[in-house]
């Protein structure tokens, strides 16, 4: 941005004469500001390259990825990702507890993002949409640094009939070196369940060194978009029909899987490359 | 389609949006008769500023109390074919059991009336979108099949929900007469005097820290148009009726170009109540939640069975709302 371009931005969100939609997503805020304090993360720490953008349908799409890290650093690399190399604002379905914390809460709707439930991905897939998700919740992103890169189970597979009931296609996302970020090597769980965590993690840095503790560890990252599998060649009455519905989680699940295992095979060592 | 409406009833016609209702159909030559009932003699109805050729006459006053059974024998003496009924209250004007009273019981009095009556063919009633509630794991977006994730437990959200479930065992007792319930966002505009625009035209404003709510508004002239409409036709069913788009409370303010102080909740609550003591503002908890985690519903069914959508965006109506406010 130019001076006057920048004048202008301020001048505007000084009046409060910007859009948001109904979902609480202000595109301009994220473009200019929040994504912009991630770019030097993602394009000098981890180095990020991107694999098969040209995967990703040009509508409507539901992107499922793997989801570890401890903390969901993950969710927005992706988010960069495909807001700055494939020009498409991803909008991620985010857990409940997020939801709930002041400022957090409203930064990840401002960012676009909205609650993981039924009503919010129908409505943003009906609406033509990049829906983001991570199926494996909590269960994959606090996952001990001896699971590393073992998919998790996918949840009540609830994003499949999602994507069933709005006849758009799902896109597997492999995001690799995530895992490395903040290996975790012990959890202290009484603690985290005063504070209602589902866990606090104990890394090689953290507790021990403080607020120093919460730098991510530099390792390389590959992202990694594969073939679409439809999901109009179901029926939509039958999205409640868990046979259907575990079948195709299934076949994204393994599908993700295999790629992450040549994924990791093709960076090498995570640091020092 | 249906016959030509030739008495209706208006209930809460001494508050602003039901004198301008009362109006609007007095001005309106297919209807014969407007019969405007309430607890207070209305202030004023010239309020709406209209240009009609003094419509005003025509709408007849009765005081009643809602709550007593009189208001059977207004609707036995008059043959009254439509009841809109306007008169929940959505703040505390006197004490929070008073309010209930005027609400719950005013309802059930009133549709006990309406059962009774074999002319009234037509029901309308004014609910609130605060009957979903609002929490930090609501959708997104309310449709109206939508149930609250956290049922109103205080305030005009629960004294909503239930008048909407008499409504709704009314309407399986009469299923003759066709009921609309119309679920609107928080009006604003020039004249609308409500918790919300008291807030917006306090000198200094507090918000709840770390939480930026998404708000809507209905425009006024809006809110009764669409009441108009479901007086004249018949649209059964439960309509939300909202501004399109949203705003953030952040966006208000910046518009507003008010200051503003951050504090926490509980802070924010004592304000609230100390503001209520002084009688400047009522910041119940309901009020709270909806300062905290806002609320968004869809209009789309509306404009389905409507044909037609609020002139005013919840953008254009805050805005109409901050110019008179400033010509004050």
């Amino acid at each position: 941005m130019n001076a006057e371009e920048l004048l202008t931005f301020a001048a505007r969100r000084i009046s409060g004469r910007y859009e948001v939609d109904e979902f609480g997503y202000d595109a301009e805020l994220n473009d200019k500001v929040l994504l912009e304090l991630l770019r030097p993360l993602y394009r000098h720490w981890f180095r990020v390259e991107t694999i098969g953008l040209h995967n990703l349908p040009p509508d409507g799409a539901l992107v499922v990825a793997n989801h570890s890290g401890t903390l969901p650093v993950d969710a927005l690399m992706l988010q960069v990702a495909l807001h700055d190399e494939a020009g498409r604002a991803v909008r991620l379905l985010g857990a409940d507890l997020v939801h709930r914390l002041p400022l957090l809460g409203h930064l990840s709707r401002k960012t676009g993002h909205t609650l993981a439930c039924k009503e919010d991905a129908d409505r943003l897939l009906r609406k033509g949409e990049l829906v983001g998700v991570f199926p494996e919740g909590f269960k994959g992103i606090g996952k001990p640094w001896s699971q590393r890169y073992r998919l998790q189970r996918f949840g009540r597979g609830g994003f499949v009939a999602s994507a069933i009931r709005a006849g758009v296609p799902i896109v597997p996302c492999s995001i690799v070196g995530a895992e490395e970020i903040y290996p975790k090597i012990g959890d202290l769980r009484p603690l985290a369940r005063l504070l209602g965590l589902p866990y606090l993690p104990i890394t090689p840095l953290f507790p021990w060194f403080g607020p120093l503790g919460l730098v991510p560890l530099p390792s390389k990252w590959l992202i990694e978009f594969g073939e679409p599998i439809r999901s109009d060649e179901v029926d939509p009455a039958e999205a409640d029909d868990p046979m259907v519905v575990f079948e195709l989680t299934d076949q994204v699940r393994e599908t993700i899987q295999r790629s992450l295992n040549a994924l990791r095979l093709r960076r090498g060592p995570a640091f020092f490359l | 389609m249906s016959p030509v409406t030739r008495t209706v009833l208006v209930t809460g016609i001494s508050r602003h949006i039901g004198a301008r209702l009362a109006s609007v159909l007095a001005a309106d030559p297919a209807i014969s008769r407007v019969i405007g009932v309430d607890t207070v003699p209305p202030t004023s109805l010239t309020r709406d500023g209209g240009a009609q050729l003094n419509p005003l006459g025509r709408v007849e006053f009765v005081r009643v109390d809602l709550r007593s059974p009189d208001i059977a024998q207004v609707i036995a003496a008059a043959d009254i074919d439509t009841v809109v009924h306007m008169s929940l209250m959505s703040g505390p004007a006197g004490s929070r059991p008073a309010m209930k009273e005027h609400n719950v019981i005013g309802t059930m009095q009133l549709l006990a009336a309406c059962q009774r009556s074999e002319t009234v063919r037509r029901v309308v009633v004014r609910s609130t979108t605060a009957v979903y509630g609002s929490s930090p794991t609501d959708p997104a977006v309310f449709t109206e099949d939508s149930e609250p994730v956290e049922v109103p437990h205080t305030g005009y959200g629960k004294d909503a929900s239930e008048v909407e479930g008499y409504v709704r065992g009314y309407a399986r007792r009469r299923p003759d007469v066709v009921t609309t319930t119309l679920r609107f966002a928080n009006f604003i505009g020039p004249k609308v005097d409500s918790p919300l625009t008291r807030y917006f035209r306090a000198p200094l404003l507090p918000t709840v820290l770390g939480f930026d709510p998404r708000l809507q508004f209905v425009h006024e002239d809006d809110g009764v148009e669409v009441l108009r409409r479901a007086a004249l036709d018949d649209h059964p069913g439960v309509f939300n009726v909202a501004g399109d788009g949203v705003l953030l409370l952040s966006q208000c303010l910046r518009r507003a170009g008010r200051f503003f102080v951050p504090v926490p909740a509980p802070a924010f609550r004592f304000l609230g109540e100390g503001a209520r003591a002084v009688g400047r503002m009522d910041f119940t908890p309901d009020q709270l939640a909806l300062m905290s985690h806002g609320r968004v519903v869809d209009s789309a069914r509306l404009a389905d069975e409507f044909g037609w959508v609020p002139k005013f965006t919840t953008a254009s109506a805050f805005d109409d709302f901050l110019q008179t406010r400033s010509a004050r």
